[in-house]
């Protein structure tokens, strides 16, 4: 009986016995820059609700999203974009069962990871 | 004695409450935000920093609003969902209803905000 055994049975791995991999460390990224995103994001909305608002109110919000501050935090929001962007990438192309094998699954993690980096540069090239 | 077997137990207390519609919903959300990320980011980055009249005459032209608006609208959504994940993986009990409440409300709050500057700047 299942009764037997309850609340003794083994938990899956936990992150402070389990050996860091490319594997579950570019996936614990994709849900950390996912999520970190939101401070990019309210920004971008305050600096949008600024701009309707005001001249005087926009020369605030802009001064401080151009400030080195604000400028941090953008090149941040840009890299975790860039890096979410082709995360999700390699989750539509796991949802097809394809590149699941540990070769294939190594190569879009480095992918992601380099990937992310040079989309970052050129970004930071173009605007 | 209990006359209750297990599989009575174990029915219904599964993960998979709703099936596969969250997995779909961030599958459809996030081949949009694919268009829309790059669009938004050349869009938005070319005039942060520039003086108030040209970001009011910038989100005045339709291109630049209708990508605005629409990254706000499905890219908030998308949050939105991929938060309450989050959530639902680390906190439970009532904690995780309230976080997941505010996260659903921060989410709203912000895609309207944003909707309503652009229709202001825009109009």
């Amino acid at each position: 009986m299942a009764e037997m055994n309850r609340g003794s049975r083994p938990l899956s791995p936990h992150l402070s016995i389990y050996r860091p991999q490319l594997t579950s460390i570019s996936s614990i990224l994709v849900r950390i820059t996912g999520n970190a995103l939101i401070v990019g994001a309210l920004l971008v909305v305050w600096w949008l609700l600024a701009a309707a608002t005001s001249p005087e109110y926009f020369a605030f919000v802009d001064g401080l999203l151009t400030s080195v501050f604000g400028k941090l935090v953008m090149l941040g929001s840009i890299w975790a974009l860039w890096y979410h962007t082709l995360g999700g990438v390699r989750h539509l192309i796991w949802d097809n069962a394809r590149g699941l094998d540990l070769d294939s699954a190594y190569k879009l993690g480095w992918a992601v990871v380099y990937g992310s980096g040079l989309l970052t540069l050129l970004t930071i090239v173009i605007l | 004695m209990r006359f209750i077997t297990d599989r009575k137990r174990a029915l219904g207390m599964g993960s998979a409450k709703s099936g596969t519609e969250h997995f779909w919903e961030m599958k459809v959300s996030s081949v949009a935000l694919l268009i829309l990320i790059p669009l938004f980011v050349f869009t938005f980055g070319s005039v942060v920093g520039e003086s108030h009249d040209v970001v009011v005459a910038y989100f005045a032209k339709p291109f630049p609003a209708l990508i605005t608006g629409l990254t706000l609208i499905v890219g908030f959504a998308h949050f939105k969902s991929g938060a309450t994940v989050l959530i639902e993986d680390y906190v439970h009990g009532t904690a995780q209803k309230l976080l997941i409440i505010s996260v659903t409300c921060l989410s709203y709050l912000a895609m309207a905000t944003g909707l309503f500057a652009l229709a202001k700047l825009a109009f």
